[in-house]
């Protein structure tokens, strides 16, 4: 968003520019069309835009001036001199406003009522500045920024990398040798140098998504038009952040995947109420910030993958053969749709379904150290999500042995980490061995036998990972041990050992030993694991499936700020933030934060934090959306519980053994039941109570959604009436007779008007929600 | 101008390689061994943290394979974008020769036709001259 209002503004000053000729020269000679055509289209196309901003007063000023324009142009009034004085006056506003908007400045504290008026004619227009105001003075600095090709700053950010790279080199070697306070307190000050280093270079090369969204609207609407379908588009999380490099490399991927989804998941509007949907198909795009992942997720209505079709095209491909096809589990045969030389298309369109497109999108997405996933039922649609980690040249791992040697595994891929022999159960069936973990099995393969190498631990001491590649079904890895979590510059390894297919790139271990980082699908491939290579596994992995649809809930671990360990379902958390404590306020009777211009309930702390951070879960029930407060991420684990309820409903559903350790489960339906702000009636508690001077257009189209979303109910104001908060305006003395136990007073004009004057200018939000947060606070209390 | 060569000792054979494919020469401490890798990758190494392929010289002639323990002495060649270490006997010398190499017409023995590219003067000796992306290569590369 900010980047579109940067866009905009930039334009707005360019035409600004391009316009100082025609303003001069209609004002000579106000008689000329097309001086005049020339700022009407100005004034239109400025307003237009700010329709899409919050920029109220940019935009009132610009449909002021075109509404007299347009009077002009129709010939009801003659362009006389007061007229273009008027015109121009507000050009030369919207000129200082744009310039106050780029330079991040207080807003140009004048009236733009009076413009208006002036503008409208019927009242005499008070004097108007007799200078010509100009271009806003020189004297303003702006914030500073220049321009930098993507270029540089991938320069920079390897030059980095292989800074902290040298930096660990280093470290190592100053180990080796005899202590040095000196030289030791000199390379731990370049050491946090280098890594302030870093996440500056970092966060250059992070970037909002929405920059890849924006095009997706009129993508969707050219698409559908073009092959006649009605398409509704919903699109979510744009202000998720990611590396550029990693939105550039989504960019196609993304833009595929949606051009299938139109192309063939959304049926034509006939077949679509045959099918009893409705006529307009659904497309949803969102991201999401998962730890150290950005998932993004593609879901249509349309007619799904039919599974089976997909695998009498693979056998008619020859891709796979068909003792194997017969074997496959449902996950699997949908993960043929990413097999290279398969179309799902009956026929081949001008769109897509030339039977190139799946395979190369998630090469595409595994190249970046990402994974896609499939999931789609017939008839009902098909939900793809893309898992992308946040940076490409750092990727989070965990690193295990096997063998004597160290390897490190993308985390993105684990799912859960087991000891052996603990929860785990391990049956040899034939010459391979399963995985039997709470009731679901998984074939094992142990990364020694993959290497060749001799294991160093015991079966019964092993560690067992349990890794979800992209498009296959989970396995279970058996290594010797695992040691730690950390985050790796990762690097292409050369051909010849990647020729291993085990392999998905090398990096540098602290101590500054190679260590080689694992391919979870490659590793899959070479156990021999894909598309039932082996008979007793796709058997069983299809039992897995069923059994994991049935009785597992994929549950995300925490550790709560009183160091409780706790677990929400994943399908609640909408997404993860660090808020500041600022942000967090009792109003309206409640614990409330606002993140990114929205005002959730907090759930999980009893008191705002006196200061730093807040670690928050965005939960969400498809409506409505509340904040819970944490202490850490634990784990994202998949799970079948065996929840011991809690006496009494409320904020714990109940507690379950989670690895031996007691985890107590967040009922999310209490919690909405608790802190959602109630839509439409009173969810147990009462709303303050705002009264508004009836009559006012801006009170009731602009100030009374603002009131309403802080959890207000709104009355008219008028003899009798009891309120919370009175809302009264420096024009509008008719509150009398209103009891309120505050009166909070609204000035239209941005300067105070005397010492004593506590009003707040209409159009300081800031102010305006901060005092009717207030008010709702006391509100709340008196009530309670 | 004159080419500079890189005399090195390579199983047992004094043989020459273009100086300006090689980067430099470095004693490595240590190999990470690449389980499954293709026969020829001895393993990884680090050189001022960027990670070496090392290239086992011996087993690219298919003529056995280099010891892997203490010491080694290798050759930093930059091929295909990635860095290697292509392991040796010894290096010997940089000779600069005047004349272009000749070609050879007849074999030089077995894993050496597929590596050298002819034959040089150097000071008073005539040397084979091998590519040493070929040797990275492997022997797989052949039959591809």
């Amino acid at each position: 968003m900010d980047e579109l209002i940067n866009d905009f503004l930039a334009e707005t000053r360019d035409m600004l520019q391009a316009l100082s000729g025609a303003i001069v020269a209609w004002e000579t000679e106000p008689g000329d069309r097309a001086r005049l055509d020339e700022i009407f289209r100005f004034v239109h196309t400025v307003k237009g835009n700010c329709g899409f901003f919050d920029l109220p007063r940019l935009q009132q000023l610009s449909h002021a001036a075109e509404d007299v324009l347009a009077d002009v142009r129709s010939g009801r009034r003659i362009a006389d001199a007061a007229l273009v004085s008027a015109v121009l006056a507000v050009i030369d506003r919207i000129g200082e406003l744009v310039h106050a908007l780029e330079t991040g400045e207080a807003l140009g504290s004048e009236d733009d009522e009076q413009l208006i008026v002036a503008l409208s004619g019927r009242a005499a227009a008070p004097a108007l500045e007799a200078e010509p105001p100009g271009p806003a003075s020189e004297i303003k600095k702006g914030m500073r920024s220049i321009r930098l090709s993507v270029d540089l700053l991938d320069r920079m950010m390897s030059g980095v990398s292989d800074a902290v790279l040298a930096r660990n080199e280093l470290a190592r070697r100053l180990r080796d040798t005899q202590r040095d306070l000196a030289v030791e307190a000199a390379f731990e000050r370049l050491s946090g140098c280098i890594g302030e280093i870093r996440d500056a270079i970092t966060r250059t090369r992070m970037q909002r998504i929405d920059s890849l969204f924006t095009a997706l609207p009129r993508m969707v609407r050219d698409l559908s038009a073009e092959l006649g379908k009605q398409v509704r588009l919903q699109v979510d999380g744009g202000d998720v952040e990611l590396d550029r490099e990693m939105i550039e490399m989504i960019r196609d991927p993304l833009t595929h995947i949606i051009r299938n989804s139109i192309d063939h998941g959304i049926e034509p509007a006939d077949q679509r109420a045959k099918a009893g949907k409705e006529p307009s198909g659904y497309l949803r795009v969102s991201a999401r910030q998962a730890g150290n992942q950005i998932l993004i997720e593609v879901v249509d209505d349309g007619r799904g993958i039919d599974g089976d079709a997909l695998v009498r095209k693979a056998l008619s491909a020859g891709i796979i053969a068909p003792d194997k096809a017969e074997k496959l589990s449902q996950q699997q045969k949908l993960g043929l749709v990413f097999a290279p030389g398969l179309s799902t298309a009956g026929e081949v369109t001008a769109i897509s379904g030339r039977g190139v497109g799946m395979d190369v999108v998630r090469a595409n997405i595994e190249r970046i150290g990402g994974l896609v996933d499939i999931d789609s039922r017939r008839g009902e649609g098909v939900r793809l999500c893309i898992r992308v980690p946040l940076t490409l040249t750092i990727i989070p791992a965990l690193t295990v042995s096997a063998g004597g040697q160290i390897f490190a595994i993308p985390r993105s891929a684990i799912e859960e980490i087991l000891r052996a022999g603990r929860t785990t159960q391990l049956d040899r069936i034939g010459q391979s061995t399963v995985a039997t973990v709470r009731g679901r099995r998984v074939p094992l393969v142990a990364l020694a036998d993959l290497l060749e190498v001799e294991a160093l631990a015991a079966d019964s001491d092993k560690k067992i990972v349990m890794l979800k590649p992209a498009g296959g079904d989970v396995y279970a890895l058996a290594v010797d041990a695992v040691h730690d979590h950390e985050e790796l510059v990762v690097k292409p390894a050369a051909p010849a050992v990647m020729a291993a297919g085990l392999y998905a790139g090398t990096t540098l271990a602290d101590d500054g030993r190679p260590i080689l980082l694992l391919d979870p699908s490659g590793m899959a491939n070479q156990a021999g694991f894909r598309f039932g290579e082996q008979e007793t596994e796709s058997r069983l992995a299809a039992t897995a499936d069923a059994q994991k649809g049935a009785d597992e809930t994929a549950l995300l671990l925490f550790r709560s700020l009183d160091g409780a360990l706790r677990a929400v379902p994943v399908p609640v958390v909408e997404r993860i933030e660090d808020v500041a404590s600022e942000t967090i306020r009792f109003s309206a009777g409640k614990l409330r934060v606002s993140v990114g211009g929205h005002l959730l309930p907090l759930a999980g702390c009893a008191a705002p934090p006196s200061e730093g951070k807040l670690r928050i879960l965005r939960l969400t029930d498809g409506v409505t959306e509340i904040a819970y407060g944490f202490g850490d991420v634990v784990d994202i684990r998949s799970l079948a519980l065996d929840l011991k309820p809690a006496p009494s409903p409320g904020e714990v559903a109940g507690v379950a053994l989670i690895d031996e350790d007691q985890v107590e489960l967040i009922d999310p339906y209490w919690l909405f039941a608790a802190y959602a702000d109630s839509l439409a009636d009173g969810g147990g508690e009462t709303p303050p109570v705002c009264a508004l001077p009836s009559g006012d257009p801006w009170m009731d189209h602009m100030l009374r959604p603002l009131i309403e979303s802080l959890g207000y109910r709104v009355v008219a104001a008028g003899a009798g009436v009891a309120a919370d908060i009175l809302i009264a305006s420096d024009d509008n003395e008719a509150e009398a007779g209103v009891s309120a136990a505050e009166v909070l007073r609204i000035r239209s004009r941005p300067e105070l008007s005397g010492e004593n004057d506590n009003s707040i200018y209409r159009y300081d939000r800031a102010a305006l929600v901060d005092a009717l947060s207030r008010g709702a606070s006391k509100a709340g209390k008196t009530d309670a | 101008m004159p080419d500079l060569l890189l005399i090195i000792r390579l199983a047992g054979r004094r043989v020459a390689l273009p100086a300006s494919e090689v980067e430099g020469v470095v004693e490595l401490d240590g190999i990470t061994p690449t389980p499954r890798a293709a026969v020829h990758v001895a393993g990884l190494s680090a050189l001022r943290s960027r990670v070496l392929t090392v290239i086992d010289g011996l087993a690219a002639l298919e003529l056995g394979r280099s010891p892997a323990e203490g010491l080694l002495e290798a050759i930093v060649v930059p091929s295909g974008g990635h860095t290697y270490a292509l392991l040796v006997d010894s290096v010997e010398d940089v000779v600069e020769t005047a004349r272009p190499p000749v070609p050879i017409r007849a074999p030089v023995g077995p894993g050496w036709d597929r590596i050298a590219i002819g034959m040089v003067e150097a000071e008073d000796d005539l040397l084979l001259l091998v590519d040493p992306h070929l040797i990275i290569a492997g022997p797989a590369a052949q039959a591809a």
